[in-house]
């Protein structure tokens, strides 16, 4: 890469970090436990809006992993979110009334909660409806993980974007508050998965899974991205650029190995394809809050009316990790 | 009674240390503590006051340990003097680490110790023998100089390295010495270890390794050579390295595999595996559940890790393996096979080659309209649908996950200039792919088409344009696929001879002679057709020559006997 092309990405760099510091005046603090945090924890920082009947399990499932504190910017819920989090003894939370699709569908919030709170941490941004899945996730927790990054010097890891999905109607099977979301959303595909390389960036584009196959088929390109890096070893330098999808500097990317072999990732379980979803749709139609004018929701809304299924016949049933691993969706990597 | 002492070295996790030095100490082990000298000052005191109640465990001189330097071969000298002066009755010292865990019960170690009292046990290797080493340096290691860090001045290091070699500068080994490396945990002797330290050279020696890189990797493993009476060239520690010469880590779930190891001790523990400290620790009784020891399945265990990050998985393109061209180990996963003009030269091919093998037999892959998977289904495995937009949008991505879902089972698909052609290049780089071609073959098609001539000629220039276009892909110096070109009338000549050797190749069903042959089109009046394209000013010459006439039956009318012998 050019000397002319990295002055560039540093340019932007610093714009993204500028417009953070801009942003900060956005949030305001509700519940600050921020001081609880000792060095070598764990956070995790999300962006939710009308998620409570998520939060438990949610927050149950991530602090059984071993993140040690929580960070969320709340866009405004009137679900009972806000106070709820507000209550929880691990969690810090901010609220904001201001756009979503303004802050940068939520990236500019947290690139300032990253950048005040997360410097030196292992960061870990999810959204409610994601759920990490690593190598040994059931044997070993998180910080296990963390510390082999640390000694082998891997500063993120990659966790691609998995959609799950439930057999039959999405709305067939309510989801109740506290329940694993898995048990509805248990289905996903398999190996219909196809990247290309970002030049600019140096990550890998993934499109694929039920939402290309279902309500992009005609219109592939559109279909969204389902690279991620949710888990960094955080330096107040570092800024996401668009979702998790992206980071700068550019290093950050390079999560995949160009010479044969497999660099160590994990799987976010999107179980965005709840009942609660139809719902979501309807409300984002409206908001246009979301990703290039909420695209992907009009396409939902558009096949939702006919055939709202998105299991078919080839469709896998989730199981563990191991299954995740063997079909070449995540990979061990040297971590044994 | 002579008696193991154990030197220790720490940096972190004292408290895993502390827990293990008692049990060392409980079983009478003599222990000598190093700490390294980056533990802040307070932290240091607490650790050694914790252990103030044991009068067997002491503390060495503090040196600076960087990975790679002269400092953990100081701190292992110093611990070692004070060790052998200050217990006398220690006949062999074991080195070794805060993060390392004893998997048997000391007894039976000091038990084993006791019955070879002259042996050293110490992997000592010389470089010329072992490619051991990550990173190219082996020899060199012995013969350069290393001022800057690895760690912090990889840039520097790497230069300083590159200039050494390019004006050819060297060190010279000392006299007497030849350079031996291996494991930096051992257990020497009494004798051999005095000996070493009190070498009356050992000035010299130590001047010299000081300089060499990782010294703790060579300098007891060098100079055991000068004193050991009976090297055991092997390390009582089990100790497993990745790609990049960095120890495994075991954690909880690797304890029924510890169990089963039948060393004495293993490195390095993940500090907070609880289960693993808790199953060693406690008394040696209940320690151990004996299990048949089976040693061999972590060493595959971790081979097959290190696999998996530098080789990878052949034909997977995934999140964290995206190979550069050249590098993937075998482009797809499997083979496969393509035809062009085998559906069109016979009547029901695909179904009479799913008879004849044992392989999946799609239609057209990459029809224009959709993707005609066999049976007509709309989806197939791994959820890969017949979008033709989704599988254009990057065909490479079908194909190789289409090869990768179906990994076990060979697919076969037919191909032609009517496809979508962007995969061409792709499958003729392919060393996986069978590709077989009847040049010409597309024009059966339009023969029997009711059609205007002239848009059947137009037709016809465009897919001949094509089709050629492909075969200077196949036919590149480039190609790597497993490529067989006919005319097709150099086909109809004899065409179940170039059928039984592509059937063969798919194999599953071999050796076994074709019994039915697939019906071939009817071709009556195909060379008219031909010529009225030239006719037109059309030159089809891919298909070969054919006569205007040829009024007979095509020859697989009447099946050639040889083939229906069994």
């Amino acid at each position: 890469m050019g000397i002319w092309r990295s002055y560039r990405l540093r340019l932007q760099r610093k714009r993204w970090l500028i417009r953070a510091f801009r942003k900060r005046r956005e949030m305001t603090g509700i519940a600050d436990r921020t001081a609880s945090i000792r060095p070598g924890d764990i956070l995790l920082f999300s962006t939710l809006r009308n998620e409570q009947v998520r939060l438990p399990y949610f927050l149950n499932y991530y602090r059984e992993m071993g993140v040690n504190h929580f960070l969320f910017v709340d866009n405004d819920s009137n679900d009972g979110g806000l106070e709820y989090l507000a209550e929880q003894p691990d969690v810090s939370v901010w609220h904001t009334r201001r756009s979503y699709k303004r802050a940068r569908f939520g990236v500019d919030w947290l690139n300032w909660l990253q950048r005040k709170y997360g410097h030196g941490h292992w960061t870990l941004v999810v959204d409610p409806d994601e759920f990490l899945v690593y190598p040994f996730c059931d044997t070993r927790p998180l910080r296990a993980l963390t510390d082999w990054l640390d000694a082998s010097s891997i500063k993120s890891f990659s966790a691609m974007l998995l959609d799950m999905y439930p057999k039959g109607r999405i709305d067939a099977q309510p989801y109740l508050s506290g329940q694993d979301p898995l048990q509805i959303a248990s289905w996903f595909d398999a190996g219909n998965y196809g990247m290309t390389k970002n030049p600019m960036f140096g990550n890998l584009w993934i499109q694929g899974g039920p939402r290309q196959r279902m309500f992009f088929a005609d219109t592939p390109e559109k279909a969204p991205a389902l690279n991620k890096i949710p888990l960094v070893k955080w330096d107040r330098r570092y800024v996401y650029v668009s979702s998790t999808h992206t980071l700068l500097p550019r290093g950050l990317n390079l999560v995949y190995d160009e010479w044969g072999g497999e660099k160590a990732s994990g799987v976010l379980l999107h179980t965005k394809f709840l009942d609660t979803f139809t719902a979501k749709a309807a409300e984002e139609l409206t908001r246009k809050q979301h990703y290039a004018a909420s695209v992907e929701y009009r396409a939902y809304a558009a096949s939702l009316q006919n055939n709202p299924e998105l299991w078919c016949k080839w469709s896998e049933k989730y199981i563990n990790w191991r299954q995740l691993e063997i079909l070449g969706l995540m990979s061990k990597g040297n971590w044994a | 009674m002579t008696t193991v002492g154990i030197v220790m070295l720490v940096h972190t996790a004292l408290g895993r240390a502390e827990q293990v030095a008692r049990h060392w100490a409980a079983a009478g082990c003599p222990v000598v503590i190093h700490v390294d000298r980056i533990v802040p000052k307070a932290t240091h005191d607490a650790f050694v006051q914790a252990l103030s109640d044991l009068p067997d465990v002491l503390f060495s001189r503090r040196y600076r340990c960087e990975w790679g330097t002269w400092g953990l071969v100081a701190a292992t000298q110093a611990a070692s003097e004070m060790m052998l002066a200050q217990f006398p009755t220690v006949r062999h010292v074991y080195l070794a680490s805060g993060s390392c865990l004893p998997l048997r019960p000391v007894e039976e170690l000091i038990d084993y110790l006791a019955a070879r009292p002259r042996t050293d046990f110490i992997e000592s290797a010389t470089t010329a023998d072992v490619p051991w080493t990550v990173g190219g340096l082996d020899e060199e290691r012995f013969t350069l100089r290393f001022p800057f860090s690895w760690r912090k001045n990889r840039y520097l290091f790497d230069r300083f390295v590159a200039l050494q070699r390019r004006i050819g500068w060297k060190r010279r080994i000392p006299k007497g010495i030849v350079p031996h490396m291996g494991s930096q945990w051992w257990c020497l002797t009494r004798q051999t270890l005095s000996a070493i330290l009190q070498d009356p050279e050992r000035t010299r020696f130590d001047r010299y390794f000081a300089k060499v890189w990782i010294p703790d990797e060579s300098y007891f493993q060098t100079l055991v050579r000068l004193y050991s009476q009976s090297i055991e060239s092997r390390s009582l520690t089990l100790s497993k390295f990745d790609f990049q010469g960095k120890p495994h880590i075991f954690y909880d779930d690797h304890l029924q595999l510890l169990r089963r190891s039948d060393c004495f001790v293993a490195r390095k523990i993940w500090p907070h595996a609880d289960r693993l400290y808790e199953a060693f620790l406690t008394d040696p009784a209940t320690a151990m559940n004996r299990t048949e020891p089976n040693p061999g399945k972590i060493d595959r265990i971790f081979a097959k890790a290190v696999e998996r990050r530098t080789r990878g998985r052949t034909g997977l393109y995934m999140q964290s393996r995206w190979p550069n061209p050249g590098w993937e180990n075998g482009v797809t996963s499997g083979p496969y096979s393509v035809f062009s003009g085998f559906a069109e030269l016979f009547e029901d091919f695909d179904i009479w080659l799913a008879r004849a093998t044992d392989a999946r037999v799609h239609r057209h892959l990459f029809a224009p309209e959709r993707v005609e998977f066999a049976g007509n289904q709309p989806v197939i495995e791994g959820a890969l649908s017949d979008s033709a937009a989704v599988r254009d949008y990057n065909p490479r991505a079908f194909l190789t996950n289409l090869v990768w879902n179906t990994r076990g089972e060979r697919q076969c698909f037919q191909f032609g200039p009517s496809d979508a052609q962007d995969i061409s290049w792709f499958m003729a780089n392919d060393p996986n792919a069978q590709i077989s071609v009847i040049s010409g073959a597309w024009a059966v098609p339009l023969f029997q088409s009711n059609r205007n001539f002239a848009d059947l000629r137009k037709e016809a220039a465009l897919l001949q344009k094509i089709e050629s276009e492909f075969l200077d892909a196949l036919r590149s110096p480039y190609a790597k696929a497993r490529v067989r070109i006919w005319t097709m009338a150099e086909f109809i000549e004899a065409p179940m001879e170039p059928l039984q050797t592509v059937i063969d190749e798919i194999g599953h069903r071999a050796l076994r002679r074709l019994s039915e042959v697939p019906k071939m089109a009817d071709l009556r009046g195909f060379g008219q057709f031909l010529q009225n394209l030239k006719n037109q000013g059309m030159h089809p010459y891919l298909m070969g020559d054919f006569p205007v006439e040829r009024d007979d039956a095509p020859p697989t009318k009447r099946p050639r006997k040889p083939y229906l012998v069994q």
